[in-house]
């Protein structure tokens, strides 16, 4: 066992904080690269299914008789019976399994079934008709006030009285509504498995991001035991949050394969993806608050509500402000039960929907006083609930200076106009923790001196792979190509989900421990050999040598030659949340947006996008980046293309095909600018996760140039032409 | 509908240049069993049929119904599973393939339309080991995160710098619309188009 | 999708001994982009397909040297439309074409078929048929994207054509056949289409056994072009279209051709427009004014879903 656990110093790194290209980058661009999809079976059964056209109903008759005539279909299985009620669109009824994609469809078209069809409720953002439709449920609240009630005091009346009296008091005061639409996950491989069982064992290839916890659930769903499960997910087309259960329709695999004694594959359909595969809730705020002279919010009072589908739920109020949490405040949530699916984590839960119905209050205080918006972010960073100022005050600085903000700052709606086009900028701050995941890995080092590691993660395009083979590669002073990575099976060492900005961390705890305890091993070996004690060896450059005298080295190989027959193999694991020297959670985070809007159509461009992020010590700087810039285009879906949208009649899913549910194009994006933050305070932390933070902030970022572009706020996100027309409009008015 | 004179110089043999003489017309649900292999053909088609599709290069006999798109030949019988299915309408790019040197959406091809033609998918291109200039750009610039969009982008980069080999960034920006990624590669596909398109392609 | 038949013919008169003259036994195939995703969805579900995308007479693009005009066959590829220079002289037709959004759109879309692409109704094409219950659920449900002109009836759908507002404006004729081989006839290109005033009718004027094999354009000697307002640079319809063919002599429009796309459920020819700017130099002013004419008696089905700009009601605490 390595006493202490460590990365190396800066600048004595020869791999880890560097660029290295992705190790499974050549597969996936020559597209032999096989994911749950592409994984197929002789004889294998395709599944497709039938989902319910209505937002609410009841099953009066299901009849299966025309289908099983079809020729190729050979099994029909049932999620529902008469009698069931259905509580959103899309929810699955049957499952038609034939011999291929085109016959399995041809039989679920010939499925008749009879509903009674009930009354549906989707408007998510219309609180005063989900009262009136018994659709509410609390969601939640705080309140805290600088000032403590005294002892006679009812504690509601006197935060009542308190935050009217502070309102009152407040030299600026906005009084704004803000809201965010539900969108949806949208992978582009959708959710699913390709499955056959092998005697009593199943094999299944699920496309998910919790290869280690998957094989349970397939067992307690199938009452056998998780021994007898084998999950393999080499590739996941994306999962952004979604992926983390077998699902039904998963077990519905398995048993189809049991019944009919064939493989099976069963993936969603592109509009059972958008109606089931996960959802963001919705998030629709009332706020009034109150800031001094200086701009320094003092109080803010503050109901949102929204949804997350049919049981209720929605943004937690604890991230109601976000970040910036003035001293007094009273915020309460409200959850609306609608006829839709049921949320899914959304890369960092909570945080950009809170981001963007909170910090737009922030900058639209800078409207009213006539101020600039960096200002008054500058000014309120004090409060930040993560007690980060500094950080943020830091990374505003260079943010500011890659997006240019002193030049192409203008008050609100005061810049000059271009034929019909204004431009503006606007700016937001998020944070998140980022812990590392409990992670396990086997690391073999071979006499040969190769390297093998096992561990059972699973690669959602972070580059998992890449940063294991970096890991064990700085630690053993081997090139990265000569480090074997093994992940995506249940098989392999425990190691949790992809989620929260987790496996970063994870894999670098679990391969640097491993790395680190088998190394001693070796300088054990190479000690006898170089006849100097193991504590005083290094590993660099494929040598292990003396500290201090490079000469007295013997190469990797030869060090490893001292194994005999038998390979080393070290275990070594980290448990989600022990302190460790390795990583830590907690990080910050500033974004600017540059856009330009055409107030003839309402159409948004975006010119510019900085993202400044730091995220502790940094393995892969290109995969870093590469984070960063996909959370900003994901971002700018979410603020200007992407929403679900619900048929108010019948609550019907209407979106939910690519062709209408609108997300950003290559040529929608602008200059995506990404700034790693790693001065040493941050990078002696050890490794942060990275996938969520930068998401967070697009939503608020992008509202608030608009706002200063145009002078007029657009309430909702997405920005949609249409809404920015009706908000100049109403301006105008 | 109201018959409206062309008022055009055209004569009618003009509009039937390139037309064989006779037409054999053919009832309707007079199938043949099984159609000739290696014939495109005018027969009408019903039913499982075995067609011959060159791919790659060679040529392969599959067994398709008329319904039966390019796309599940290429992922269920050769084993070609870089193309993807994202969208049954084509409007993610991700199923994109060569057809006769063109982009098109083998999700939206029927495979006996494509008889005769070449097809080239994202296997044709080169593979790991001997990756094309576009395929090695990808990996380079990092033009990909979870990989599942990544082989139809690469396809369609491919046909669009052939088509403009001096592409600038703007034409990039302008004419690479056709793919869709979730991840949010497209700054780096921007980047990996633009260093091949500086390379003169073969970068 | 269901199974179906399949054919390919070489020749115009094959093709129309393959059509049936029952309205949805038949449809015809050309690219492919538009059709076999409403296979795939089986919201179209005829009994044969027809792929008239390999009849090479109706693969040319050819000058009329009499007229001076271009006879496009509707099989020809949007790509080798924008590449020839007999279309040159077309600037609304290659505009349109370029700002397709998608190479692959571009590459495998036919002229013909774009002429025919179904419309974009999410109530049609999640199998509602075209009117979707009379205009009801369009009416009462998401209409955002629907129809603002000729919307008075049941239809209230929107014309997809990318290319139809173009060629209108720019005087195009489709050549239509059938149901033999002897029937031909010239057809104004916005005689093509109409809108339908009950489930079962398509939105445009041929019988099940007619094609379109050419479409024909006059000399193109003024000027024309066309603007669509997108949403985001992928190949999505565009919000709304107009195009405009104008011939201008001492810096005035003499004659003026307006076609608005994505409004209605036909391409619509504006009459009023076309007056506000015949007359007129072309100036961001009166430009402004024809726009403005083109819509005066635009009348928006009632949009249902708030819109988010209030707070729908609610208040705090």
């Amino acid at each position: 066992m390595a006493e202490q656990y460590s990365w190396p110093a800066r600048g004595k790194t020869s791999i880890i904080g560097k660029s290295h290209s992705r190790l499974d980058g050549p597969e996936k661009a020559a597209g032999t690269a096989k994911y749950t999809y592409d994984i197929n079976f002789d004889k294998q059964l395709i599944v497709r299914a039938l989902g319910c056209p209505h937002g609410h109903a009841r099953i009066k008759s299901i009849d299966t008789a025309a289908a099983a005539k079809v020729p190729g279909v050979d099994y029909i299985h049932a999620f529902k019976k008469a009698g069931d009620e259905i509580e959103w669109s899309g929810e699955l009824i049957v499952a038609v399994a034939a011999i291929s994609g085109g016959a399995a469809a041809e039989g679920v078209s010939k499925i008749k079934v009879q509903y009674e069809v009930l009354d549906s409720f989707t408007a998510e953002d219309d609180l005063e008709a989900a009262i009136k439709a018994g659709r509410t449920k609390r969601g939640g609240g705080k309140s805290l006030t600088a000032r403590e009630p005294g002892d006679d005091d009812d504690e509601d009346e006197f935060v009542d009285a308190e935050i009217e009296r502070l309102l009152k008091a407040a030299k600026f005061t906005v009084d704004a509504y803000f809201g965010i639409d539900s969108i949806t996950h949208c992978c582009l491989e959708p959710h699913g498995t390709t499955v056959k069982w092998e005697g009593d064992r199943l094999v299944a290839y699920l496309s998910t991001q919790n290869v280690s916890g998957t094989d349970d659930q397939f067992a307690r769903g199938l009452n056998i035991t998780a021994d007898d499960v084998d999950v393999h997910c080499q590739y996941i087309g994306g999962g952004f949050g979604s992926k983390f259960a077998v699902d039904y329709w998963g077990l519905a695999a398995a048993e189809i394969s049991k019944a009919t004694g064939r493989p099976v594959k069963f993936l969603l359909s592109r509009d059972q993806e958008f109606k089931l595969g996960g959802n963001r809730p919705s998030g629709y705020l009332k706020v009034r608050l109150g800031a001094d002279e200086n701009g320094v919010v003092q109080v803010w009072d503050s109901h949102h509500w929204g949804t997350s589908g049919y049981t209720g739920g929605g943004v937690s109020h604890s991230v109601v402000p976000y970040v910036l949490t003035p001293p007094n405040y009273r915020r309460k949530a409200t959850s609306i039960k609608c006829n839709t699916a049921r949320a899914r984590a959304w890369r960092a839960p909570n945080h950009p929907q809170a981001c963007a119905i909170t910090q737009t209050a922030f900058d639209e205080l800078a409207k009213v006083m006539g101020a600039d918006s960096y200002d008054v972010f500058k000014a309120n960073l004090p409060s930040a609930s993560n007690g980060k100022a500094d950080l943020y005050a830091a990374e505003m600085e260079i943010g500011a200076k890659l997006i240019d903000w002193k030049a192409n700052w203008h008050l609100h709606g005061k810049g000059p106009k271009k034929g019909s086009v204004v431009e503006g900028l606007g700016m937001a701050l998020h944070t998140w923790g980022g812990t590392a995941n409990t992670s396990s890995a086997i690391v073999r080092v071979y006499p040969d001196g190769s390297v093998e590691a096992f561990c059972g993660t699973q690669d959602l395009g972070t580059g998992t792979r890449t940063v294991c083979a970096m890991v064990l590669a700085e630690t053993f002073g081997l090139p990265v190509e000569d480090i074997k990575i093994n992940i995506g099976s249940s098989k392999m060492p425990f190691s949790g989900a992809s989620g929260g900005s987790t496996t970063v961390g994870a894999v670098s705890e679990s391969h640097r421990r491993a790395g680190q305890d088998a190394l001693a091993e070796i300088f054990k070996l190479a000690g006898k050999k170089l006849d100097a004690d193991a504590d005083d060896l290094e590993a660099i450059g494929g040598r292990i040598r003396v500290k201090g005298k490079p000469k007295r080295s013997i190469s990797w190989k030869q060090a490893c030659g001292g194994l005999g027959l038998k390979p080393l193999e070290v275990t070594s694991s980290y448990k989600r949340g022990d302190e460790s020297p390795l990583s830590s959670s907690g990080v910050g985070g500033v974004q600017m947006a540059h856009v330009a809007v055409d107030t003839e159509t309402g159409i948004v461009k975006m010119k510019k996008f900085v993202a400044v992020q730091d995220m502790g010590l940094i393995i892969n700087r290109k995969l870093a980046e590469s984070q960063i810039n996909g959370a900003v285009i994901m971002g700018i879906a979410y603020s200007l293309f992407e929403q679900r949208l619900i048929d108010p009649k019948t609550g019907a899913f209407l979106n939910a095909e690519m062709r209408d549910y609108k997300l950003p194009r290559l040529g929608d994006v602008g200059d995506i600018v990404v700034s790693l933050y790693e001065p040493e305070s941050e990078r002696k932390r050890g490794v942060i996760g990275l996938g969520e933070p930068p998401v967070i902030s697009p939503g608020a970022a992008i509202s608030n140039a608009i706002c200063n572009a145009t002078g007029v706020r657009v309430r909702v996100l997405p920005a949609t032409p249409k809404r920015v027309l009706d908000a100049l409009k109403k301006a105008r008015a | 509908m109201e018959k409206t004179p062309g008022k055009t110089g055209f004569s009618r043999r003009a509009f039937l240049k390139g037309s064989s003489a006779a037409a054999a017309a053919t009832a309707l649900a007079t199938a043949p069993d099984v159609a000739e292999a290696h014939q495109v053909g005018t027969a009408v088609l019903a039913g499982p049929t075995v067609i011959v599709l060159t791919v790659n290069g060679k040529d392969h006999k599959v067994n398709v119904e008329p319904r039966t798109t390019l796309l599940e030949v290429l992922r269920y019988q050769l084993d070609l599973t870089g193309a993807k299915p994202v969208s049954g309408d084509g409007s993610s790019g991700a199923s994109t393939v060569l057809v006769d040197g063109k982009p098109m959406m083998a999700s939206t091809l029927l495979a006996v339309a494509v008889r005769g033609k070449k097809i080239e998918t994202v296997e044709g291109r080169g593979g790991e080991k001997t990756p094309d200039a576009v395929q090695k750009a990808f990996v380079q610039y990092d033009a990909q995160q979870c990989g599942f969009c990544t082989p139809g982008f690469v396809v369609a980069t491919r046909a669009f710098l052939d088509k403009n080999p001096k592409a600038t960034e703007a034409d990039i920006r302008g004419g690479l619309n056709g793919n869709i990624c979730r991840c949010g590669t497209y700054a780096n596909v921007i980047q990996a188009a633009i260093a091949v398109a500086k390379g003169g392609g073969n970068g | 999708m269901k199974a179906f038949e399949y054919a390919q013919p070489t020749t115009q008169a094959e093709a129309l001994a393959l059509l049936s003259p029952e309205p949805g036994k038949c449809e015809l195939l050309a690219g492919g982009s538009d059709l076999v995703g409403l296979l795939e969805k089986m919201v179209l579900t005829p009994d044969r397909v027809v792929n008239i995308a390999e009849i090479d007479s109706m693969q040319q693009i050819e000058a009329d040297e009499i007229g001076g005009g271009v006879a496009i066959g509707a099989a020809v590829h949007l790509d080798d439309a924008l590449d020839s220079p007999l279309l040159a002289m077309y600037p609304a037709m290659m505009q349109v074409i370029s700002g397709l959004g998608s190479m692959q759109a571009q590459a495998q879309s036919t002229v013909g078929g774009d002429l025919f692409r179904r419309p974009s109704c999410w109530y049609f094409r999640s199998g509602n048929g075209l009117l979707a219950g009379g205009g009801q659920m369009v009416a009462l449900g998401d209409n955002r994207f629907h129809a603002i002109l000729g919307n008075d009836g049941p239809a209230k759908f929107v014309s997809a054509s990318r290319l139809a507002p173009a060629l209108i404006a720019l005087g195009a004729t489709a050549r239509v056949i059938g149901p033999t081989i002897d029937d031909e006839e010239f057809l104004p290109l916005e005689e093509l289409y109409r809108t339908p005033s009950r489930e079962g009718q398509r939105e445009t004027a041929l019988l099940p056994n007619q094609v379109v094999s050419h479409v024909i354009l006059p000399p193109g000697e003024g000027t024309s072009g066309i603007y669509e307002a997108k949403h985001g640079a992928g190949p999505g319809d565009p919000m709304a279209a107009a195009a405009a063919a104008l011939r201008i002599e001492g810096g005035v429009v003499r004659e003026a051709k307006i076609v608005l796309g994505q409004v209605a459920p036909t391409p619509w020819v504006s009459r009023e427009a076309a007056r506000a700017i015949v007359g007129q130099r072309v100036t961001p002013e009166t430009a402004a004014a024809a726009g403005r004419a083109a819509v005066a008696k635009a009348a928006p089905v009632r949009y249902r879903p708030s819109e988010g700009q209030h707070p729908p009601s609610g208040t705090v605490h």
